[in-house]
C-alpha cells in the first residue's frame, strides 16, 4: 500500500457477537487493521448482519436490516469484519436478496465486493506477511464453516500464526467440521447441536494444544462453553487477539483475573 | 411409506441415544470421505466434470418434454414400453397389472430409491407377489422390515454383528456352527441363498440411474452384480424411475458417470455399469421377453421453473448425506421417509409437503458441507433456505421462533434503541457471570446451558468502550 499517499478507509463491522460478548475481538481487530496501514472507523448505526432472520426464513427483514448495513457502510474502501460468517453474510449473500430491485442490487454488489474476513483482508488484500506477536504455547485451529467454504479462508491465519514467537500448531483432525452452533440451530435442535460439539471438543482436547483459535466468535462460545462444562484445560480465544498480542484478557469463558 | 418427517427431534433424539446405531455411523464419517477425497485428488478435471455435468442436467431439464418423447420414443422403437405414472399409486398399480399380466409369483428386485418412494414392495406383498431384495443392503433391511437409512448403502446404520444375528435367524437351514463374523463370510452366504431366487422368480425390478434419450436404454450402476442377475435373467424386466433421470446422449452420461462414482463410494468407476436397450432380441442369446419401463413423477415436473428445480439434477450419490455432520450424528431413519440427508431436506417437501416434512431443511447448521462436494454442484443450503422462507411465510414455523425473532428484529433495526439494550445485557450477564467468567445455567437459554457453559460477556459493549474511546482520544 506504500505507493497510495492516503491511508485505507476501513469500516469495521463488530458483529453483534463481539459488540456484546467480547470487545477484546473488535479491539484487536482495529490494532491489527491500524498496524496494517488503514485508517479504521465504527459507524455507529450497526447492530448485526441480519443472519438470525436471514435463516429463519425472514427475508423482508433481512433486507430492512441489510439495508441499513449498505447505508451505513458506503463510502469506505473496504468493510472488514471479524467474522467469515458475518463477512459472507454480506459478501456472498447481500446481493442475492435485492434480485429484481436493480438499485438496491447495485448496492449490494457494491458493497459486498469491498468487504472481507479480518484475517484473510490483512493476508490477501494487504499484503500482511507476518505479526509482532509472541505467545508461548500450543494451539489448534477449528476452520468455521463460513469463512472456509463461502470466504475461502483456510491458509491465512495460520500463516499469520505462524510468524507468532513462541507459538506451536497443532492440527486436530476434523478441523473442517461444524462445531454444530449454526445460529439459531444450538438452539432449536439442542440435542444434535450437543452431539456436535461434543465431538468436536474431543478433537480438541485429543490435539493436546493448550489453546484453540477460531475466526468467528458464534462457534468459539459455543467450543469454548463445552470445553468449560467438560472440565477441560484448553483455553478458547479468537485468532485476533493472538495476532494483535492482546491476550491479556482472560479467554472466552475463563475467570476475570 | 408413513412419513415420520413432522416428528424429526424426536427422531433423532432417540438415534443419539442408540448405541448401535452410533457405532455403525463412525463407518460413514471414516469411509466414504477419505475415498472420496483420494479418487478426486487423483483426477485433475474433477471440477471442470463437475461443471459439465451440471451444465448437461440444466440444459436437459430446460428441454425436459423434448428429451423425454424422444427417449419413450426410443424405447418403444426398440419393443420396451413406457408407463407414465402421475403419482406413487398410479405407479404401483402399474408394476403390480404387469406381474399379474406374467401370471408373477415371485420378483426380484434390485436397489431402487424410487420403488421406496412408492412403497413398492408393500403393494406386491399385499397383493400376492413376493418381492425379493437382492442388493445386499436392501436384502439385509427386508429381513428386517426396514427402509433404507441412506440412499447408496441402505443398511449403513447395522452393524455386522446385527447383520450376523440377522442372518443366523432368517437362515435357518444352515449349520448352526457356521463362521458369520467376516463381512466376506456374510456376502457369500447372501449370494448362496439369493442364487435360487434369481432362477425361480418371474419378473425382475431394477431402478434406474440414467435414462438416454438418443438411445432408449436405462442405466443401472451397481458393485455387487445382483442387477444383472435382476434384469436378465426373468421374463420380465421391469424399469422403476423417475422422469428428472433422462440425459440426452451416451456422451453425457460418460461426463456425468465419471463424477457419479467418485462422489458416491469414492471408486473410479462402479464395478457394473450396465445399459438395457429394449427386451431380448432374436439374435441375442439372453435377456427378457419383455422390458418395461414405469416413469414416475410424484411432483417432480411441478418443480421445474421454481426455487427447486435444481434438485432435480441430483445423480443419488449419497455424498451430501456422507459428508453431513447432522447425519452422522442421526443417521438417515430420524429423517422419517425416504431420502434422508441434505439432499432429502429440500427434495422431501418437496414430494410430501412441507408441512409434513417442514423440519428436515431447518435441521442444518447451513455448513455448506454438502454442497461443497456435490457433484452436481446442488445449492442445497440456498434451497433449504427457500423452504425456511416458504414456513415462514405460511406461519408453519412455531410462535416462540417467529416472536422472538420479531423482537429481536424490532431492535435490530434501530441501533439507538439496540445500543442500550444490548449495553444493558452486556452489564447484566457479565454480573450473573461474575468472577467465574461463564453462566452454567441462563433463563431462556436452557436449549444452550443444558450442555455447555455461557461464556459471561466482558462487562460493556464495543460500541460503548469504542466511543469511551474516540472521546479520550479527541480530548486529548
Amino acid at each position: 500500500m506504500s505507493d497510495t499517499p492516503r491511508k485505507p478507509r476501513v469500516g469495521l463491522f463488530v458483529t453483534c457477537l463481539v459488540d456484546l460478548f467480547r470487545p477484546s475481538v473488535g479491539f484487536a481487530a482495529v490494532k491489527l487493521l491500524e498496524d496494517a496501514g488503514c485508517a479504521v472507523e465504527v459507524p455507529a448505526a450497526q447492530t448485526c448482519c441480519g443472519q438470525p432472520a436471514y435463516n429463519s426464513g425472514d427475508r423482508a427483514d433481512t433486507k430492512t436490516i441489510a439495508a441499513q448495513v449498505i447505508r451505513a457502510f458506503a463510502g469506505f474502501d473496504y468493510v472488514v469484519a471479524p467474522s467469515g460468517s458475518c463477512a459472507a453474510m454480506i459478501h456472498a449473500h447481500y446481493p442475492r436478496l435485492f434480485e429484481g430491485e436493480p438499485d438496491m442490487a447495485k448496492q449490494a454488489e457494491d458493497l459486498a465486493g469491498r468487504t472481507h474476513e479480518l484475517v484473510s483482508f490483512l493476508t490477501d488484500v494487504l499484503g500482511v506477511t507476518g505479526v509482532a506477536a509472541k505467545l508461548e504455547g500450543s494451539y489448534t485451529y477449528h476452520d468455521s464453516c463460513s469463512g472456509l467454504r463461502e470466504m475461502k479462508v483456510k491458509a491465512q491465519p495460520r500463516a499469520l500464526l505462524n510468524s507468532v514467537a513462541r507459538l506451536e500448531r497443532r492440527e486436530m483432525p476434523e478441523s473442517e467440521v461444524c462445531c454444530g452452533f449454526g445460529g439459531t440451530f444450538c438452539v432449536k435442535y439442542p440435542d444434535i447441536s450437543n452431539a456436535m460439539v461434543e465431538r468436536k471438543a474431543a478433537n480438541i482436547e485429543g490435539s493436546g494444544a493448550d489453546l484453540l483459535l477460531a475466526g468467528d466468535l458464534g462457534c468459539l462460545l459455543n467450543m469454548a462453553g463445552k470445553l468449560k462444562r467438560r472440565g477441560a484445560a484448553t483455553k478458547a480465544r479468537h485468532v485476533a487477539e493472538v495476532l494483535a498480542g492482546m491476550t491479556d484478557t482472560p479467554a472466552i469463558g475463563e475467570p476475570k483475573g | 411409506m408413513q412419513s415420520t418427517s413432522h416428528a424429526f427431534k424426536d427422531n433423532a433424539t432417540r438415534a443419539l441415544g442408540d448405541a448401535q446405531l452410533q457405532k455403525a455411523m463412525e463407518n460413514v464419517r471414516g469411509g466414504f470421505i477419505e475415498k472420496r477425497l483420494n479418487v478426486v485428488e487423483k483426477l485433475p478435471e474433477f471440477e471442470t466434470l463437475r461443471d459439465q455435468a451440471r451444465d448437461i442436467k440444466n440444459h436437459t431439464l430446460a428441454h425436459l418434454d423434448l428429451y423425454l418423447e424422444r427417449w419413450e420414443a426410443k424405447v418403444t422403437e426398440r419393443g420396451g414400453k413406457v408407463h407414465w405414472c402421475t403419482d406413487a399409486a398410479a405407479a404401483r398399480d402399474a408394476v403390480l397389472e404387469i406381474c399379474r399380466a406374467a401370471g408373477a409369483k415371485t420378483v426380484t428386485k434390485g436397489k431402487s430409491m424410487v420403488a421406496e418412494e412408492i412403497a413398492l414392495n408393500q403393494h406386491l406383498e399385499a397383493n400376492g407377489v413376493t418381492p425379493v431384495e437382492t442388493d445386499l443392503g436392501e436384502y439385509i433391511i427386508q429381513l428386517r422390515d426396514e427402509p433404507p437409512s441412506h440412499i447408496i448403502a441402505p443398511a449403513v446404520h447395522l452393524t455386522k454383528e446385527q447383520v450376523e444375528a440377522d442372518f443366523r435367524e432368517a437362515h435357518n437351514h444352515l449349520p448352526k456352527d457356521r463362521s458369520l463374523s467376516e463381512p466376506v463370510e456374510l456376502v457369500s452366504e447372501a449370494r448362496q441363498v439369493l442364487r435360487q431366487r434369481y432362477l425361480e422368480a418371474d419378473v425382475g425390478i431394477t431402478g434406474a440411474n440414467f435414462l438416454v434419450a438418443e438411445t432408449g436404454s436405462s442405466i443401472i450402476v451397481t458393485n455387487e452384480g445382483n442387477g444383472d442377475l435382476t434384469q436378465m435373467l426373468p421374463r420380465v424386466h421391469i424399469v422403476v424411475t423417475s422422469l428428472e433421470k433422462v440425459v440426452p446422449t451416451l456422451e453425457d452420461v460418460s461426463t456425468i458417470l465419471r463424477v457419479l462414482a467418485r462422489s458416491a463410494t469414492g471408486q473410479e468407476f462402479s464395478a457394473y455399469t450396465t445399459f438395457s436397450t429394449g427386451p431380448k432380441r432374436p439374435e441375442d442369446l439372453d435377456g427378457p421377453d419383455e422390458y418395461h419401463v414405469v416413469l414416475l413423477d410424484n411432483g417432480r415436473s411441478a418443480m421445474l421453473g421454481g426455487d427447486f428445480q435444481d434438485m432435480l439434477r441430483c445423480i443419488r450419490c449419497g455424498a451430501c448425506m456422507n459428508h453431513c455432520p447432522v447425519y452422522h450424528a442421526v443417521g438417515g431413519h430420524a429423517y422419517g421417509w425416504v431420502y434422508p440427508g441434505p439432499m432429502g431436506a429440500v427434495l422431501t417437501p418437496s414430494l410430501i409437503g412441507v408441512a409434513e416434512a417442514g423440519q428436515l431443511p431447518n435441521a442444518s447448521t447451513f455448513c455448506g458441507r454438502c454442497e461443497s462436494v456435490c457433484p452436481m454442484r446442488i445449492p442445497l443450503p440456498k434451497m433449504m433456505r427457500h423452504w425456511r422462507e416458504r414456513e415462514f411465510e405460511r406461519h408453519l414455523s412455531p410462535a416462540s421462533v417467529r416472536m422472538g425473532l420479531g423482537a429481536w428484529a424490532f431492535f435490530a433495526q434501530r441501533p439507538r434503541l439496540y445500543g442500550l439494550f444490548s449495553g444493558l445485557a452486556a452489564r447484566a450477564l457479565a454480573r450473573l457471570g461474575g468472577r467465574k467468567g461463564r453462566l452454567s445455567k441462563l433463563p431462556l437459554a436452557s436449549g444452550w446451558t443444558k450442555y455447555r457453559e455461557m461464556p459471561a460477556p466482558e462487562g460493556k459493549t464495543f460500541q460503548q468502550l469504542w466511543a469511551e474511546r474516540q472521546r479520550k482520544g479527541t480530548g486529548s
